[in-house]
């Protein structure tokens, strides 16, 4: 696995990864969590991350995030190699993370809760009407008509109204790759819908989006590449039209499928 | 941002059409009306509370003493309500992040008795001994606030600790027993002395005029682009009641309210008053219209998620300990304003629970996120009012801890069962 072949392979036209992990390791101690993970973004493409629990699905998340260091591996963005020394970096190249539990405050407004930590100032003050102008825009150009006033607080928001508040506040930054982890976990059928609508237009827009996710039927809807990790290690990296639903089921629990997946699967542990 | 196939004029109409609520709301006043009801009903109360009891505590003791709605009475209220409106607004802070400050009262008794010193001691102007006071306070505040942020002990024990440990400075200071004169002209004057009547008008219309004329600027501005905005007729109004509150008690206090005015002209609204309504309308430009009051809610919301969006979580409950202990200052010495005098037991008593009570039956919530500057204001009234009234009616001391400590306990209540329907209804 130490060399990488990027997908699609060079020279065939087709666009080049917006984001590339090469050959991370990470441990936390004497635990290896994460063994030469090569992992890519496309623009306009939905890719899915998936694995079964302790997969290190959450880990691999943390270090594109910035939130976590790496012990070696190279983390290139628009084919060059960028240094992450936290967080902060990873936000200023435009890439955004929305978490399961989706850090929102329950007593601001819509307007509020997106522009949270970067308000628009006109001198001293805020400027609440530009921030509102915007906040409209951006809802309305992901096509979102649920919310019935955007000076609603968040707290009076449905699960699926809330998640999609907090994808409209990582994209009204101009950002260029969306990382959404678990989005449906909590949500029922319509809202599941909602948010996966969402999802699928964000990538039409051309952002690169990340979906990570343990529903299948939602990973084979939405996303164009899927990535399974097993047990730290990229078990396959395939375009999603290629796979059924019981091949990506084996990748996640078994790390292989036929001829898909790691070779060795027995020498494989943490 | 790729594939956007339609016009700019096509999205704005979009995005207009797009919130039926949005332009619900503009609609007219009946459902202004309507959403106020449900907002309520669903319990985002607001000062209601304060003011329904308000009414209920004026109506009482008017029919209880004829003299309660004297304008003499009613000045003295508004001295009296001062020193417990300015702790209860510094309170705010503290209550927004959902902590709180058991030691803000004996701060300001503290702060106080530097600021006496400083004149009676060390000849120091009233100003510098003013500053010195709050000098003082904004320490205390910025070593209570590093206890809670940086280590991490509780804001409840680490204020407690200060509750107790700060009554020691003004007994070593003045000696148990005794008590320092405040004879200034001008800290004493904020009491005692009232505003000319012609300055007091012009600073009633000024208010006036002043907040008219935001309301429909902003009112204009959010029309014209389309944005959310309450219905004209509901903007007239609030500028109507306004103007009848401001204008009102500016008239009842600009007459002769001595007992012989023959003799006296006692005439004009007192200093205290126009320096509660400077802080008010700083602190609430601060609280509403800055990015630090906005990041204190999101706080007092979620202060994961607050962190998460890069807000210094620590950094803003430091400042807001340090708001809340320099306000208390200012009360301290506006209670020794009023009573002419500073002693060991200043602020030790029952102020603290005054302006909590004041704060949170004015609306903000004990378990943070929620709270204005005008809560504390309001609800100081409120609780300003239960000693007056029950002192004209010569009633014994008992019975004023006894309705004080009731209204404290209703004002938390009404806020516990307020968020519980708040969190049933999601308003």
């Amino acid at each position: 696995m130490s060399e990488f072949t990027p997908y699609p392979a060079a020279g065939t036209g087709a666009p080049a990864p917006l984001l590339q992990l090469r050959g991370v390791n990470k441990s936390f101690g004497v635990v290896h969590v994460l063994h030469d993970v090569d992992f890519a973004v496309y623009p306009g493409q939905v890719t899915a991350l998936v694995g079964d629990n302790g997969a290190g699905k959450s880990t691999l998340v943390k270090v594109i995030a910035g939130i976590y260091g790496r012990d070696s591996g190279d983390y290139l963005f628009e084919g060059r190699p960028v240094a992450v020394h936290g967080p902060r970096d990873v936000a200023a190249l435009g890439i955004e993370v929305v978490y399961q539990d989706l850090a929102l405050c329950d007593n601001l407004d819509i307007v509020e809760n997106m522009f949270l930590g970067r308000e628009l100032r006109k001198g001293v003050t805020l400027d609440d009407v530009a921030m509102e102008e915007r906040a409209r825009e951006t809802l309305a150009s992901l096509s979102v008509r649920t919310v019935k006033s955007v000076r609603q607080s968040v707290a009076s928001l449905s699960g699926g109204q809330r998640q999609t508040v907090a994808i409209a506040k990582a994209v009204l930054w101009n950002s260029r790759i969306v990382l959404l982890d678990e989005p449906t976990a909590a949500l029922g059928v319509a809202q599941t819908r909602q948010v996966l609508d969402l999802v699928r237009r964000l990538a039409d827009r051309g952002l690169g989006v990340v979906l990570i996710s343990h529903n299948m039927n939602d990973v084979l809807e939405v996303a164009d590449r899927i990535t399974a990790l097993y047990l730290g290690r990229v078990a396959a990296d395939v375009p999603a039209k290629d796979v059924t639903h019981n091949q990506v089921v084996e990748l996640i629990t078994a790390g292989r499928s036929g001829e898909l997946g790691i070779k060795d699967v027995a020498s494989a542990t943490i | 941002m790729s594939i956007k196939s339609d016009s700019r004029t096509e999205e704005f109409e979009y995005a207009a059409g797009g919130f039926s609520g949005d332009n619900h709301q503009a609609a007219s006043l009946g459902d202004a009306v309507r959403d106020y009801v449900n907002r309520i009903r669903g319990g985002d109360m607001g000062s209601l509370p304060a003011l329904l009891g308000l009414a209920v505590l004026f109506t009482v003791f008017a029919f209880a003493h004829d003299r309660f709605l004297s304008t003499y009475n009613l000045a003295n209220l508004v001295v009296q309500a001062g020193s417990i409106c300015v702790l209860a607004m510094g309170l705010v802070f503290v209550l927004l992040l959902g902590e709180i400050d058991l030691s803000a009262g004996v701060a300001g008794g503290a702060s106080a008795t530097i600021t006496a010193l400083s004149i009676v001691d060390n000849g120091w102007p009233w100003w510098a001994a003013t500053l010195a006071g709050i000098a003082v306070g904004a320490l205390i505040g910025l070593v209570i606030g590093m206890l809670v942020a940086l280590l991490g002990i509780p804001s409840f024990v680490v204020t407690l600790a200060f509750f107790l440990a700060l009554q020691a400075v003004p007994l070593k200071l003045i000696g148990s027993g005794g008590s320092i004169r405040v004879s200034d002209e001008v800290i004493r004057g904020l009491s005692i002395k009232n505003v000319p009547v012609a300055a007091g008008w012009i600073v009633a219309v000024a208010i006036v005029v002043g907040f008219a004329g935001l309301s429909l600027w902003k009112h204009r501005t959010r029309v014209a682009k389309g944005l959310v905005h309450k219905p004209l007729s509901l903007v007239l109004i609030q500028i109507a009641v306004l103007s009848v509150i401001v204008l009102g008690l500016t008239a009842l206090l600009s007459e002769n309210r001595a007992v012989n005015p023959a003799v006296f002209d006692i005439s004009g609204v007192p200093w205290v008053a126009p320096v509660v309504i400077a802080l008010l309308l700083f602190w609430t430009f601060v609280l509403t219209r800055t990015r630090f009051g906005r990041h204190l809610y999101a706080i007092g919301g979620n202060a994961e998620a607050a962190r998460r969006a890069g807000i210094k979580v620590k950094r803003l409950k430091i400042a807001a300990f340090v708001i809340c202990s320099g306000m208390a200052a200012v009360s301290g010495i506006l209670a020794a304003s009023y009573s002419g005098k500073v002693s060991p037991g200043s602020g030790g008593g029952n102020e603290l629970l005054y302006a909590v009570g004041a704060a949170v039956i004015g609306g903000t919530s004990l378990f943070g996120g929620r709270g204005r500057a005008i809560d504390a204001v309001v609800g100081g009234l409120v609780i300003a009012t239960i000693p007056n009234g029950l002192g004209l009616l010569n009633q014994a001391s008992y019975i004023n801890y006894l309705v004080t400590g009731g209204v404290l306990l209703l004002a938390a209540s009404v806020d516990a069962i307020s968020r519980r329907r708040r969190s049933a209804a999601g308003v």
